[in-house]
Formats: C-alpha cells, structure tokens, sequence
C-alpha cells in the first residue's frame, strides 16, 4: 500500500464528487433539510389540528333527561360544550360529524341518582375521531365533577369522612433520570437513523466510483495508471466512507438542531417537551460514542456496496443490485426499535447490533463488554467487506463484464 | 522496447465456450520503431494491447517491455507504457489540465517536474486555450488530445495505441499520425492497432497481420509485398485473413 497514491486518488475523487451536483444533493442537502422539513411540517400539522380541535367548542346533543334538570342545569353551564337542539336522527348527526356527540340521559335518571340507585350515562360518539374523543372528554370532566360534588354532599348529608370514599390514593413517582425517559423514545430512531442515512450517504457515491467509472470508460484509463489495484480501491474506498460519515454526521447535526427549536417552541406540548428533555440529555461524549460505534458499520457499508455496484456494467445496473441491500439494512435497523435487549448473541449480529447499542448509549447506559463485541466484531466484518472489495478490483471478469 | 513470448489469452464465454482471444502470439518491438498490429473486428487487437499494457493478465505465455516482465512486475510495466485506447475515455468533472496532472501524479512525478512537464505538452499539443475546460465540455479531437497528453506526461518510452484514428475527423486524424511519428523521432517504441490500411502503409516499420489471436503474417511492408507478390497492402491481408476468416465465420 501507498499512502502517497490513496491519497492522490482521494483527492481527485473528492474534487469529482464536489463537483458533482448528485453526490452534493444525496449527501449534503438531503440530511441538512430533511429533518428540519420533517419537523417542522410535521409538527406544524400537529399543532394547527389538535390547536384548532381544543379551539372549537364541540356541539352536542342530549337524548332525554326532562325528568332530570340538575344534569341539564351541570351541562348547559358547562363552557366546554355547546349543547344543540336535539333532532330526531342524532345518530346520523355524530356520523357526518354535524355534532361531536350525544349524551344519553335515561328516564328518571335524577330520581335514581337521589335514591342511590345505580344509573348510566352513555356518551354516543365517534372513536377515532380527534374532536370527538375531545367533546367526549370534556363531557366526562364535567360528569365527573358532578358527581364528586353529589358523593360529598351524600358523604356530609350521612356525617362520614371524605376517606371513607376513599381510603387511600395511589400516586407514580419515576426515579429513572431524565436522560432515559427521553431516550427510551427517541433512542432506537436516533441509531437507526445514523446507520440507514450512513447508508445512503454512501450508495450514491460507491455507485459512481465503480459502476459509474465502467459507464464512462474511465475504469481502463485509470487501470492503465502504475497505481496498485489495492491502492485504487482504497483510495475509492476513503471517499465513499467520507461522505457515508459527513451525511450521517450532517443529520445527527440537523436532528439535534431541529429537536432543539422544536423543543424552544413548545409547539405541540408532549412531544415537544420529549425532545427538549432529548435534545439536554444528548451530550457530546453520546454523539461521539455514537460516532466511534457507527464508523466500523460506515466501513462495512461502504466497501460492501462498493463491492456490488462494482459488479454492475452501469449506475442504473448497479442500483439495481444495492435496492435490495437496502432492505437486508432496514430490517435489522427497524428491529432495534422494538423492545429488545442486547445480548452477547445480539451482539454478534451486524447493524442490529450497532442499532441496539446506539440506543442503549443515548439512554446513558455503557455496557462496555458488549460494546467491546460490537465494535470489534463489526471491524471484522467491515475488514471481511473491504478485503472482498479489492479481491473484486482484480478480477478481470468483474472489471471486463461484457 | 517489447517482445512477446508465446502470449496467449483465452476468456471464458457462456455461451461461446472458450474464446482464444490471442493465441501464442511472439513478436519483437524495437526502439524507434513503429509496430502495427492489423486485423479485422474481433481478431485479438485491443486484447493484446491490453496485455502489453498489463490491464489484463496473460493466460500464458508472457511478454517483456523495458526490461520487466508483465506477469511479475505489472506496475513497472504500467509505469514505462503510455497506453491510449478507444475505451480509455477521460473524467468528465476533471478539466483537462486536472486530467493530465492527475496521471502526472499517479506516475510519481513531483509537483514541480509536473508543472514543467504539463506546460510543454499543453504547448506543443496547442491545448492551452481549454486547458480549464471540463472534459466533458471537450470536442472529440480536444479529448484525444488530451488523452494522449496524458499518455505522454511520464514520458513513458513505450507507446501503445489502440485504433488511435477512431471516429476522428481528418484534420484531427492527420495531427495523430503526425505525433506518432514524433514518437518514433525521439526514439520511442510505438506499437498501434488498426484496421486502416492507408495509415499503416504510410506509418509502420513492421507489420503484424492478427487473424483469430493467431500472428498470421509479419514483416516490413516491402518484404510483404515481395513474400505475397502484390503491391496493395488491402489485398496481401485478404490473402493472409481469407481462410482463418471463413474458420472463424463456422465458430
Ligand atoms: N472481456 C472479454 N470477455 C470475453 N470475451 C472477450 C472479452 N474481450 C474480448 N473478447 C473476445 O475476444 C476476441 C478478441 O477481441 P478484441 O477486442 O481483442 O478484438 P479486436 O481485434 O480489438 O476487434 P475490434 O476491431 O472490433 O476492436 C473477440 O471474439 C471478443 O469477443
Ligand atoms: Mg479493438
């Protein structure tokens, strides 16, 4: 190997690719907007739906209930809902969503209540629906308001203690740090995010640094060049891996930065106060542990998919041939989202591995064995991947496919 | 200076089986001289150039060019070669100063002796007016020329050329014969292929005629004239191709 020729190859194919408005689109544009857009229009559509739902007073209806003007007096009083004359096809009025509800009285429902005779209201509604399950839940506040105060009157009319009702109160209390509650929900996306945009940030280049060079006719021109196949490949090999990690370190970045604004703004209260509590508890050592983990799975990606396309006679061929590689990615990657723990097996099994410990170290956890595995059971392959792909340059068949 | 041993490259087909792309080929290539190599389409040209050049490797046999063996030392070869094909085509991002510079440093040529060595050629090819010019914003004859700047800037000193002429016009095609025997001038060893008679007549030392990988014919073109009895170079060809042509037509 010759460090002075990798690094006249780098250099070239680094000019090449900046210049190149498809490689600079894939790897720089695409992660620095996306999770901005992503955010932002996703929680601008959160706020402006569930804003304007807790806006409207919801219309309603009451079925029966002329015996029983205590209730009637309660849900006219009620702010939260605007009561409605009832009309006789009521149920069709919740279905076209004229109405958010109706609420059904029964026959002598105050009577029953006076007599502590058990009675139910029901509450016709439409599930699913936003605005329904809102009037539903304003309804159910103010009934069970009412009936607080009818249990105290009932508690004092008969001299008994409040605790009678209720003898005692359960209450939770987390003693997990903040930096995991954030974590458990946002830890699995950040790993599997980093490791599939790794991905993408190196396809497109390790396409047209193989696959491409064949289209162009460049692959004999440089073949005929005293560089070392080796020295060629690696060359080829630093640049694909270059903008594998600028890509990843460009939308860990804009993540951040999006869930930080998002964050400040509050604009949708639970989410947004996850991803403040994220955005405080991500440090930089996490993101650079995150990074040291990622790297092996970033030379794995890059000298495989460099190693296919090299495969392929043209771009088009050759992403043909790594769409699927795609998949093989995303399923051990989406599988880290879901509940599992990582364990010695685990640990063995590639990408997945790295998805789980992203996650586990962006909750603050460090099981350094298991880390130890990981990484170096991922160098392995990434070396196993790399040595393929100069094995793949000096093929004839594979360089002359005809 | 390139001799070859008995070079023979068979490649493997599915559906034509084995192909014997050349086949025990042995021939001498002195200094300040001009080798052409003359064939017909799918005769063994560009496969024994390509082996000359060691991007592909022999199946057996081997051949020697400055001294090195292609087999055991292909990068010493590589770096003694300038090697101009019809499908060594140029980056098309790079402009074409960047394009010969990049060879310039691949062949371990340090900046300064570069600068010097890239200013001459541009010169002497009369590129300056688009040495900043992308490649791929080049005529077909700016992009030969070049190619063969970059063949040049090691000042390697064996020259292998290809079908050098290939779709150009004849202003451009006449610059290219017209640098070939340059080469021969400073005493380089040139070996070319091609399957126009006229520029083989008017430029080679010594001619090979390839037929089926196989080294049919070879000699100066008055020994060919005297050996076949026939003064058109067009007609000694078809008498040597005419019954390995129809072999290969049964294949
Ligand atoms: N990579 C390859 N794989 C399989 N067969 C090949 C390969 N390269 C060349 N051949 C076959 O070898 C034979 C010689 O091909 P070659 O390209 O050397 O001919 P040529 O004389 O250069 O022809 P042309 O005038 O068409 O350029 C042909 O039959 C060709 O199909
Ligand atoms: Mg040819």
């Amino acid at each position: 190997m010759n460090l002075r020729n990798i690094g006249i190859v780098y250099r070239k194919e680094l000019r090449e690719a900046l210049r190149d408005r498809r490689t600079l689109i894939s790897s720089l544009l695409v992660p620095l907007l996306l999770f901005p857009l992503l955010t932002a229009g996703i929680g601008a559509a959160f706020s402006a739906l569930i804003g304007k739902a807790k806006e409207e007073v919801p219309a309603v209806m009451i079925l029966g209930g002329d015996d029983s003007p205590g209730i009637l007096a309660e849900l006219r009083g009620s702010g939260k809902i605007k009561i409605v004359p009832t009309t006789q096809n009521w149920k069709d009025a919740v279905i076209n969503k004229e109405i958010r509800a109706a609420i059904e009285i029964p026959a002598g429902f105050q009577d029953d209540v006076a007599h502590e005779k058990s009675a139910t209201l029901l509450i016709h509604n439409y599930e699913g629906d936003v605005k329904s399950s809102i009037a539903t839940g304003n309804i159910q506040k103010g009934l069970e308001k009412y009936r607080d105060r009818i249990v105290h009157d009932n508690l004092a009319a008969k001299n008994l203690p409040e605790t009678a009702f209720k003898p005692f109160e359960i209450k939770e209390h987390n003693v997990a740090p903040p930096e995991k509650v954030g974590g458990a929900a946002f830890g699995g996306v950040i790993g599997y995010m980093v490791i599939l945009l790794c991905l993408t940030g190196s396809m497109y280049p390790a396409m047209d640094l193989t696959a491409g060079e064949k289209e162009r006719g460049t692959m004999e021109t440089i073949l005929s060049s005293p560089i070392a196949r080796v020295d060629l490949v690696f060359g080829k090999f630093f640049l694909v891996l270059t903008t594998a990690l600028v890509t990843a370190a460009l939308s860990v970045t804009s993540m951040g930065v999006s869930f930080a604004v998002l964050g400040h703004l509050h604009a949708f209260d639970t989410a947004g106060a996850d991803a403040a509590q994220l955005q405080l508890h991500i440090g930089i050592y996490t993101v650079l542990s995150i990074f040291i983990m990622v790297l092996p799975v970033a030379v794995l990606f890059s000298a495989g998919v460099m190693t296919v396309s090299l495969f392929a006679k043209s771009y088009k061929e050759a992403q043909s041939y790594v769409s699927p590689l795609m998949f093989i990615v995303i399923i051990p990657a989406v599988a880290a989202m879901l509940p599992i723990d990582l364990t010695a097996k685990l640990a063995l099994v590639p990408i997945l591995n790295a998805s789980l410990l992203c996650k586990e170290l962006v909750t603050g956890t460090y099981h350094w064995n298991f880390i130890a595995i990981i990484f170096f059971s991922t160098c392995v392959y990434a070396a196993a991947a790399l040595f393929l792909a100069v094995k793949m340059f000096q093929r004839e068949d594979v360089l002359f496919r005809s | 200076m390139i001799e070859t041993r008995g070079l023979t490259k068979t490649f493997k087909d599915k559906k034509r089986g084995e192909i014997r792309a050349v086949d025990n080929v042995s021939f001498v290539c002195k200094p300040g001289e001009i080798y052409g190599l003359l064939g017909a389409n799918g005769a063994g040209k560009t496969t024994t150039l390509r082996l000359l050049a060691t991007i592909l490797e022999p199946t057996d046999g081997t051949a020697i060019v400055c001294g090195y063996d292609v087999v055991e030392a292909p990068e010493k070869v590589r770096a003694n070669v300038g090697f101009l094909s019809t499908a060594t085509a140029l980056y098309p991002r790079l402009t074409s100063q960047e394009m010969v510079e990049y060879f310039g440093r691949l062949n371990g040529l340090d900046e300064a002796t570069l600068k010097k060595r890239v200013d001459d050629i541009f010169t002497r090819l009369d590129m300056n007016s688009f040495r900043d010019r992308r490649c791929d914003k080049l005529s077909t004859g700016m992009k030969q020329k070049t190619s063969i700047a970059r063949t040049l800037v090691h000042d390697p000193p064996v020259m292998i050329f290809d079908e050098p002429t290939l779709g150009l016009d004849i202003m451009t095609a006449r610059t290219i014969v017209g640098f070939i025997r340059e080469c021969r001038q400073r005493g380089k060893t040139v070996i070319f292929s091609t399957h126009v008679m006229s520029e083989v007549e008017k430029l080679c030392d010594i001619i090979g005629i390839i037929q089926s990988g196989k080294l049919l014919a070879e000699g100066s073109l008055a020994a060919l004239r005297s050996r076949y009895s026939e003064n058109d170079l067009e007609e000694i060809f078809v008498k040597v191709v005419a019954p390995h042509y129809a072999g290969q037509e049964a294949n």
